[in-house]
């Protein structure tokens, strides 16, 4: 029946399995297509349903390969064991972010 | 030169008709889809139409004089023939600024839509669009919120928010709906609304739902982390039982409130709307009665031209329909209205049916909602259709899945999730709608069962109210008219 869950779900993608290293690229790629900045925000479970995480130094700006953001959400995750990592991706046109998933949770 | 008084009727075409007219950035422009009466010359009848829905009346008054009619008066000044119709035709009129009070959606329909509808002269009339200039824009409060604040708000982005609509609509006890609500809501979806003949009937008073709908909402948010919401109806009998059932879905925390503003009516929304705007209150608006003044191809006044004065009086969310569901709505028309709920500015563009550029300066943008029959088949379809910006509302899309409301909710979410994911690969959505949908389900059980239970369904009746283009002319609507 029902495998409906009530764990944490933490906001789009939640719903899909977990992404391999090639599909959240492809996010990425998407997002710097779109002209959007990519940024990495990081914080422990506790927090996981509060408004503002940690930034993960600055946003990346002007940065546009994809395997250079790849890189650096690996440092965060590796610099912050045991935490939620996620990839905002900030649209400045709009002034609103194109796209913002959880890329790693903790195990 | 003093003018002279000459008592009588005189052609409207003397006053009203001025080829030659550049209109101002200023004025308000509006394009009237005229048939006239046998016999009535087009550049009559449309001048008949900017008179009689500006100063103009039957006869001569010796108070014109007293003023400057060149001034006040609305001008026609251009006709067009319909395409593929040998009876209709546009009529284009040109209004000053100055004849319509500041920030009121009211006043304008009331002239543009008023006595002149009901003019002997003219067998049908329908306002296919209003240019409203910015200047006009601007004295308008417009959404409480906006696209952008509302994001923030649900801490959602990069794609559709997902609804459903409570049913039966009429009929459950305020707990059992609550029981509804929370199912859907833990399963997955953003939103639940209450259908709008939902007001506050003997079998669930207003504040009884809005308990058991505020307890469902607050355990569904500690459950999935996630802010959820429910479109509490507030239209009522009166604006006080109005604003009263607003200042108790804010005590109790709630992030958003619906309104039906076609029949409540304009005066109502507004002042709800500033209400929201004040009180940092999402605003849901639902469209009642809208088919009957827009589906008619030769009178009414088109959706478009409702949307652009929802606008401006102010709301969040507008049902827009689905063009895949239940409801009436071509897709190029859609999308042109779609973009009039968003954009900061829409350019003129026929092959959407948008007749006037139309400058929206910074207001913000309203979410289309996407509401009626629809289901997790339509979702690549409707994601390609509505992009992220938008609310995908089902009803029996989720409360039909065979396991019930919450594996309905996840199913959705699931389906939705797949294809912006898909999309953002650079997948065809709409084209591979199987694939993606399949190979989502095999991480969902949920999903394959929604798959398995709406294979068939399908709704495929042609359009009543089309483009005018010649290739999709019907005759059956020709006919009918």
């Amino acid at each position: 029946m029902s495998a409906v869950s009530s764990t944490i779900k933490l906001g789009t993608f939640s719903y899909l399995p977990p992404m391999t290293r090639e599909q959240v690229a492809a996010q990425v790629s998407y997002a710097l297509g779109r002209g959007w900045t990519c940024g990495i925000e990081h914080v422990d479970p506790a927090r996981a349903t509060e408004t503002f995480w940690y930034m993960w130094r600055l946003p990346l700006f002007g940065e546009l390969n994809p395997v250079a953001v790849m890189e650096e959400l690996d440092r965060c995750r590796d610099a912050n064991p045991g935490h939620y990592v996620r990839l905002v991706a900030y649209d400045r046109i709009r002034q609103t972010q194109g796209l913002a998933f959880v890329v790693h949770r903790p195990s | 030169m003093t003018a002279t008084y000459d008592a009588g009727v005189k052609d409207y075409a003397l006053t009203y008709w001025e080829p030659d007219y550049e209109p101002a950035d200023t004025d308000l422009l509006a394009c009237f889809k005229v048939v006239a009466q046998e016999g009535v010359p087009r550049e009559e009848a449309a001048a008949a139409v900017a008179a009689e829905s500006s100063t103009g009346t039957w006869t001569t008054v010796w108070t014109d004089l007293l003023t400057n009619l060149d001034h006040y008066k609305g001008r026609a000044y251009r006709i067009e023939p319909v395409p593929g119709d040998d009876a209709a035709f546009y009529a284009f009129i040109a209004y000053p600024l100055d004849l319509f009070e500041e920030g009121s959606v009211v006043n304008v329909l009331t002239s543009l839509v008023g006595n002149v509808f009901g003019f002997k002269a003219i067998r049908s009339l329908r306002l296919e669009d209003v240019r409203f200039p910015l200047a006009y824009v601007t004295t308008c409060g417009g959404p409480p919120n906006g696209i952008i604040v509302e994001r923030d708000r649900l801490a959602k982005y990069g794609r559709p928010l997902l609804g459903c609509t409570i049913k039966p609509k009429l009929g459950l006890s305020a707990k059992n709906y609550g029981r509804a609500v929370y199912e859907c809501l833990r399963g997955g979806l953003d939103f639940t609304k209450d259908d709008e003949n939902i007001n506050s009937q003997p079998f669930m008073r207003w504040r009884d739902r809005y308990e058991f709908v505020a307890e469902a909402i607050r355990q569904a948010q500690a459950e999935t982390g996630e802010i959820k919401g429910h479109y509490l109806n507030v239209t009522a009998p009166t604006v006080e039982d109005m604003f009263e059932r607003a200042e108790f879905a804010k005590e109790l925390g709630m992030p958003i409130i619906m309104h039906d503003f076609l029949t409540a009516g304009f005066t109502a929304n507004t002042s709800l709307a500033n209400w929201c705007r004040r009180n940092g209150m999402l605003l849901h608006i639902h469209r009642a009665m809208h088919a009957v003044l827009d589906r008619n191809p030769y009178h009414g006044i088109h959706f478009r031209v409702l949307t652009k004065c929802l606008r401006l009086s102010g709301g969040d969310h507008l049902h827009s329909g689905t063009v895949v569901g239940k409801l009436e709505g071509a897709r190029d028309a859609t999308l042109g209205w779609i973009d009039l709920m968003r954009e900061p500015f829409v350019a003129e563009d026929r092959s959407r049916g948008i007749f006037f550029d139309q400058d929206f300066g910074t207001m913000p943008g309203m979410l289309p909602v996407a509401s009626g029959g629809i289901h997790v088949w339509h979702i690549p379809a409707l994601v390609s259709i509505f992009g992220d910006d938008s609310v995908l509302q089902f009803g029996g899309g989720t409360l039909g899945h065979p396991w019930g409301n919450a594996a309905g909710a996840t199913a959705n979410r699931v389906a939705v999730e797949a294809c912006v994911q898909a999309r953002n690969e650079g997948v065809a959505i709409e084209q591979n709608a199987r694939d993606v949908l399949m190979s989502a389900a095999a991480h969902s059980p949920e999903l394959a069962a929604a798959l398995e239970t709406w294979k068939e369904v399908r709704f495929e009746y042609d359009v009543v109210d089309k483009l005018d283009v010649v290739e999709d002319l019907d005759e059956s609507v020709v006919s009918a008219r």
